[in-house]
């Protein structure tokens, strides 16, 4: 089976003024479909910037990257944009759902751009789907601002998913978020991944990173470790956990 | 991405800050509406003064006769007498294209009529008269040539000489006295109104100009010559004929007469409202580019505000035309909108104008057709630069934008 991230020493050169940033400095990796690997670091480490690599936002200065099998170091804005259209699917940390647009709407975003047209009738049946994927489907007349924060990042996994990408990466994804509702998050993509879906995310906190198969930690623009998770978290197990212990306190 | 998605796209920001909407379209309003109110009422006036020429007749050509020097003072045309009854002759014999021929001699008498009196323009004319002015006969008839040639005592008189003079009933068939001399009223003219210059045309007795030189005037020269031709194509023609035949007969070399025909009195006149529309065209020009101005200002504003929007799109795949095509069709949008409620309003005002002044407007379609074309080019004009410059953001910064 093919590969659905290849990196071979993937290197990114900022020139800011006198002096060049190096922040990724020669990265190979390899993430084979049904991964759910977290990429750690501290900030400056370049995390970001390999995911946004990843994300196709970015160019690699050297070195060569394959995605889902199609070679993306050498490719333009536009040819970008639609590799980021049909095969990743973003989950940011601030959800980044357009304002006063339903939520609906926000997940049939990705589908106006693609580049053969769906009818408006199959783009609200695939956004009403992935809502449901997110159990949101009772939501989907909302606005962003009448949700709660667990139910936007859910929108927008739901976004992320409505063209069926190879990967979803996600940045952060709980960052702006509560225990709680980091687990119930952390939940849906556990779920997600164990319908085959692969998941990169970004994140700095530990417990959180517990949750995924695979950890991989960067330190300046190199990586230092790539170890699998072994004492793994289950969101549904954590959750019920959560509760007792409010319950307990509660109680005293 | 679609177009009609886009549309719906632009449309609902534009809603989202109706207040700016309107503004930013008022200057495309106010431009549009004050062009169409201003080309309504220019068209209406212009309208009424061809149609005014058209009174005079149709495809008329008419000879004056020469100005008349003496002492180094010089008269204008038509003040020295030149032309003759023979001259009327040999043009209608001898010119190509002519249809009818009126001689013409004019003066301006007391009259008397049922112990009132009056100062009309006592005129002498042929009886092909009425054909040549297109003016009908209300009641009674035209004197005949049989008149003419037997210096009758009839006229035919305006519909002011009536209202002055025959207070009651038909005029026709009494009795009209010009320098004592009793003349019999056989016709009365259709009301014509006020001509160009602003003078009283139904302020006339017309009568046989073989009666009015003889009976009347004593003149022995004709003052003008009427000739109608057989079509406007044939004018131009008739009007070079009649100088060629003119000076043939005459031994100077020097024209002693003029002739000018019905065209050049109409470029006359509508000369005034080319100037009139070069100026509109200009104004126009200047409120549509304001309004560009206001409305690339407002698109600016807009991309800089939906950075992060627009980061967004690009992130989920949007390209750099979709993000140009969705911002340049807010422009036009919101332009073009400005256009139609611009041209709704002129138009408004107009037919208030024309109800509560009184004067004729007409919004010529051309001129809505160039409004909206106009006021949609410069959506394209003023948006592309703003919208060019949002689908050229680095998805990235446009993400972090705060």
């Amino acid at each position: 089976m093919n590969a659905v991230i290849q990196l071979d020493k993937v290197e990114k050169t900022y020139h800011t003024g006198e002096v060049d940033v190096r922040a990724v400095r020669g990265v190979s990796l390899t993430i084979q479909p049904g991964e759910f690997v977290a990429i750690m670091g501290a900030s400056g480490s370049g995390k970001s910037t390999l995911m946004n690599i990843i994300g196709c936002l970015d160019r690699t200065t050297a070195g060569r990257y394959q995605l889902d099998g199609v070679d993306v170091s050498g490719l333009n804005r536009d040819e970008l944009a639609d590799i980021r259209n049909q095969k990743i699917g973003f989950v940011f940390q601030g959800f980044n759902l357009l304002a006063r647009t339903a939520a609906v709407e926000n997940v049939e975003l990705p589908m106006l751009y693609r580049r053969n047209n769906l009818s408006s009738r199959e783009r609200r049946d695939h956004a009403m789907g992935a809502l449901e994927i997110v159990g949101l489907s009772d939501r989907s007349g909302h606005f962003p601002s009448q949700l709660s924060g667990g139910q936007q990042q859910r929108v927008a996994v739901a976004r992320a998913l409505v063209n069926k990408p190879a990967l979803l990466l996600a940045d952060e994804p709980t960052g702006n978020l509560d225990t709680q509702t980091s687990i119930e998050i952390m939940g849906v993509f556990q779920k997600l991944n164990d319908s085959g879906i692969t998941i990169i995310m970004v994140t700095h906190e530990l417990d959180i990173a517990h949750y995924t198969k695979r950890t991989v930690v960067l330190r300046d623009g190199l990586i230092v470790s790539d170890t699998p998770v072994t004492n793994r978290l289950h969101a549904g197990n954590e959750l019920s956990r959560l509760k007792t212990e409010q319950k307990a306190v509660q109680l005293d | 991405m679609r177009l009609f998605a886009t549309l719906r796209l632009a449309l609902r920001a534009l809603r989202r800050n109706k207040l700016r909407t309107v503004l930013t379209m008022l200057g495309i309003i106010i431009g549009v509406g004050s062009v169409i109110t201003a080309v309504s009422i220019t068209t209406g006036a212009t309208k009424q003064v061809e149609d005014r020429v058209a009174s005079l007749g149709q495809n008329v050509v008419t000879v004056f006769s020469g100005s008349f020097t003496g002492g180094g003072m010089r008269g204008g045309w038509g003040s020295a007498p030149t032309l003759t009854i023979e001259d009327a002759e040999a043009i209608k014999n001898g010119v190509a294209n002519v249809v009818a021929v009126s001689p013409e001699v004019r003066d301006r008498m007391q009259v008397q009529a049922n112990g009132l009196n009056w100062r009309p323009g006592v005129t002498g004319e042929g009886p092909d008269y009425p054909q040549i002015r297109s003016w009908g006969i209300a009641s009674g008839s035209m004197f005949t040539e049989q008149d003419v040639r037997s210096v009758a005592k009839v006229c035919v008189i305006g519909k002011t000489v009536v209202d002055q003079l025959f207070l009651d009933g038909d005029p026709v068939g009494q009795t009209l006295r010009v320098r004592d001399i009793p003349f019999k009223v056989v016709g009365v003219f259709e009301s014509k109104g006020f001509n160009l210059f602003g003078q009283d045309q139904d302020d006339v007795v017309v009568m046989p100009y073989t009666s009015h030189m003889r009976r009347v005037s004593r003149a022995t020269f004709v003052g003008s010559i009427l000739i109608q031709a057989s079509s406007a194509s044939a004018i131009t023609g008739v009007q070079r004929d009649i100088n060629e035949l003119l000076l043939s007969r005459r031994r100077s070399r020097e024209p002693d007469f003029t002739v000018r025909t019905q065209l050049e009195l109409a470029q006359t006149a509508t000369a005034t409202s080319r100037i009139m529309s070069v100026l509109l065209a200009a104004i126009a020009s200047v409120s549509l580019i304001v309004g560009g101005i206001g409305i690339m200002n407002i698109m600016l504003v807009s991309v800089t505000e939906r950075t992060r929007e627009i980061g967004i799109r690009m992130a989920v795949g949007a390209r750099g035309t979709d993000i140009l095509v969705q911002f340049l069709i807010e422009a036009v949008t919101l332009s073009a909108l400005g256009g139609l409620i611009g041209i709704a309003l002129g138009f408004t005002a107009s037919k208030i104008i024309a109800s509560t002044m009184g004067w004729p407007t007409l919004t010529p379609i051309w001129w809505v057709v160039v409004a909206s074309a106009s006021s949609a080019i410069v959506g394209v004009v003023s948006g592309f630069y703003p919208a060019w410059k949002a689908s050229n953001l680095d998805p990235i910064e446009a993400l972090r934008y705060e």
